[in-house]
């Protein structure tokens, strides 16, 4: 797999932020457990988890707004865990943008350098390059309330920008806004990442923001890290059940069945010769994943080497594809196709599986095998 | 045939509702609403119509007892009598002395309640210490005491600290006394607003202080309206503790219009009552004129959510 990360190396001065051990709990709720991360100078890293996983919890512990209970932190190979937020190179930018509801834009975007008593000229510098970056120049004496979604929350990444941070903290920065947008200022995100090579930890709890803007992926649940690796190797060899699950749209196709030598065997059966065991397989109970989209169709399946017949039930064309939804052995069964396909509901066509693709996870532990 | 012609797509679609719909102006239930309104205000009303027209008559017009009517011949000597004649136990110079006592000793009790109570309630919110849940309980039970049992070891306490009598101490007792409703209001609001804009100034590196005045009290108008509101009418009508922790000299208001009515000496003089009463009462009444309209925002404003 081709990683798009710098390679890890053990040289400190090439993390921005490390993560050591770092623990949570609200009462008796541990909401962040034993938690460890190395985040490289540079990199985006999404968070990427449901909601109520812990996320925003661990975004701000590194903010300094919460207190972890345990472990340590580190930015710029500084110690940081007991440091105030303004003190640690850190700028945020908040899902509801946060902006002082009373300042204009430009008071907005000062007031930190204020609070940091920076020089008047510094001040008026600083804001008119954030300005020229975020297009925001024309709007610099409004109200945050006489601004658009869109518009509020570049006045927010602006209030992190002027302070020459190293470190950008995103939570959920474009789940107030709508589709359109989100999408417009998902791309103006990757570009400004692009041009100023900051680190950035990255909140999301949608998958499609993940996939596009990270350069790697730590998909959390119930405060633990289940995955940390680029979006390509999450997507193609997940971890286990919970990741492979997750990822994708609509998600990947599981079917119950046993592990026998290199066969599965369960409603199909599969000889998994072309698979990429992890280690040397042992028999037992399985769970045979294959995505949507790596199901083949009819003709498509003719090569494969394992075949079974399915009805259709339901019909989604989606203009660029379609989806098919279909039941094998009781269970849901989902199928993306090119969307100028021919197929209705109804239909009995031929799929065909190509284990190559194929993701099995062992049913107790429910591991990656 | 003529009904084909009527019942086309097009005419029905003509003919049919369109634009603004047009509703009856009386109707029995409207007729009913303002009927049961109108009835309610004018018995609210009719005692202030019946002191507004009797301090304006003069005594012999009063003796005639038609309460109801408007003076006859209007004069505003009652409404002088009360302010700088009106004689309350030693001396005779009306309310005036005991309007300005008054001011002295609401406006700064109003200030000082909510300048400290607007700082509590900030913090149990944002700053959260250990043991400030304990803290509040302690206040809020506060508020259910009765004033009663406390009296006398108030009395003793600003006796010891040698404030018995004098303005300052009445202050004190007004701010100490404000301070569990005005926290309790103070924190439910502070509570009401974002949480995300305090993650946010303490980032830009605000402290304390800072976020409370640059960030927090800008956005606060009607909650402070709602505290200046009920404390100013809340001091100023405040009748108990005025005439227990000071003397005639430092008297508010209130206690003087009590002296004036119940004066037992010579004859009654009703029109001059009712004009003190007034004097009395237009503080109050003006802050809340000018000031309505931000009240009811701040107590629909999460004022009054817990
Ligand atoms: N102040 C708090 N007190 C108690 N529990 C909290 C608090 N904040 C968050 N939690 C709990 O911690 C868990 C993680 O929350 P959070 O980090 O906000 O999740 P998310 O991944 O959606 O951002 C949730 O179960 C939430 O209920
Ligand atoms: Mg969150």
């Amino acid at each position: 797999m081709l990683d798009t990360v710098p390679p890890v190396s053990s040289a400190l001065d090439d993390i921005s932020v490390s993560i050591r051990d770092l623990e949570l709990a609200f009462g008796s709720v541990k909401v962040l457990k034993d938690l460890n991360i190395d985040i490289h100078k540079g990199e985006f890293l999404v968070l990427l988890g449901a909601s109520g996983c812990g996320k925003s919890t661990l975004l701000n512990c590194i903010a300094g707004l919460l207190e972890p209970t345990g472990g340590q932190i580190f930015i710029e190979g500084q110690n940081v865990t007991w440091a105030e937020p303004s003190e640690r190179g850190i700028g945020m930018v908040f899902q509801s943008y946060a902006l002082y509801p009373q300042m204009s834009v430009k008071s907005n975007l000062s007031f930190g350098l204020k609070n940091a008593k920076l020089p008047k000229d510094q001040i008026e510098k600083r804001v008119a390059r954030a300005a020229e970056i975020l297009h925001l120049g024309p709007l610099l004496d409004r109200k945050p309330g006489a601004l658009s979604g869109g518009q509020r929350q570049r006045v927010a990444i602006g209030r992190a920008l002027v302070r020459d941070v190293d470190v950008f903290l995103f939570d959920e920065p474009l789940s107030n806004l709508d589709a359109k947008l989100r999408a417009e200022l998902r791309v103006e995100l990757k570009r400004l990442h692009q041009s100023l090579a900051n680190t950035m930890i990255y909140v999301t709890h949608d998958q499609v923001e993940a996939m596009t803007l990270a350069d790697r992926i730590a998909i959390m649940k119930g405060g633990v890290i289940q995955q940390l690796a680029a979006p390509l190797e999450i997507y193609n060899t997940p971890a286990n059940l919970y990741v492979a699950g997750f990822i994708g749209a609509p998600p990947m196709n599981f079917i119950q069945g046993a592990l026998r030598g290199t066969d599965f065997e369960g409603i199909i059966n599969v000889p998994m010769q072309g698979y990429g065991f992890s280690a040397a397989p042992k028999d037992g109970a399985v769970v045979f994943g294959i995505r949507p989209e790596h199901v083949l169709v009819n003709d498509a399946a003719a090569s494969c080497a394992v075949q079974t017949r399915v009805v259709v039930d339901v019909v989604e064309p989606m203009g660029a594809d379609t989806l098919l939804w279909c039941t094998l052995g009781g269970d849901e069964f989902r199928i993306r196709l090119d969307g100028q396909t021919p197929i209705r509901q109804g239909d009995t066509i031929t799929v065909g599986i190509d284990p190559a693709r194929a993701s099995l996870f062992d049913k107790e532990t429910e591991i990656r095998l | 045939m003529a009904d084909l012609s009527v019942n086309t797509p097009a005419t029905r679609l003509l003919d049919g509702p369109s634009g603004k719909r047009k509703r009856a102006r009386f109707t029995p239930k409207r007729i009913m609403i303002y009927g049961a309104l109108l009835l309610v205000s004018f018995y609210y009303l009719l005692p202030l119509w019946v002191m507004v027209m009797t301090s304006l008559k003069g005594m012999p017009e009063v003796r005639m007892g038609n309460i109801f009517a408007p003076p006859v011949e209007i004069t505003f000597e009652p409404w002088v009598k009360a302010w700088a004649q009106a004689c309350t136990g030693l001396n005779c110079d009306g309310l005036s002395r005991g309007f300005w006592n008054s001011v002295q000793i609401t406006v700064p009790s109003v200030v000082l309640s909510i300048i400290i109570a607007s700082v509590n309630g900030y913090a149990l919110v944002n700053w959260r210490f250990k043991g400030s849940e304990i803290f509040f309980t302690i206040l809020i039970f506060g508020a259910f005491i009765p004033y009663q049992v406390m009296i006398y070891p108030i009395v003793i306490i600003l006796r010891e600290l040698g404030l018995m009598g004098s303005v300052w101490g009445l202050v004190m007792v007004h701010t100490i006394f404000g301070m569990p409703i005005l926290t309790l209001l103070f924190r439910n609001y502070f509570a009401s607003l974002p949480e995300e804009l305090f993650k946010a100034a303490r980032v830009d590196g605000a402290g304390f202080w800072r976020i409370f005045l640059k960030v927090l009290v800008p956005m606060s108008l009607p909650i402070f309206t709602v505290a200046v509101i009920l404390q100013l009418t809340g001091i100023w009508n405040d009748f108990l503790f005025g005439v227990i922790y000071t003397k005639p000299a430092t008297y508010p208001m209130t206690v003087q219009l009590n002296n004036i009515v119940n004066s037992v000496q010579g004859v009654k003089e009703y029109n001059v009552n009712m004009a003190a009463t007034l004097l009395t009462g237009i503080v109050p009444l003006t802050v809340y004129l000018i000031s309505g309209k931000l009240f009811v925002r701040g107590i629909a404003s999460g004022a009054v959510k817990g």
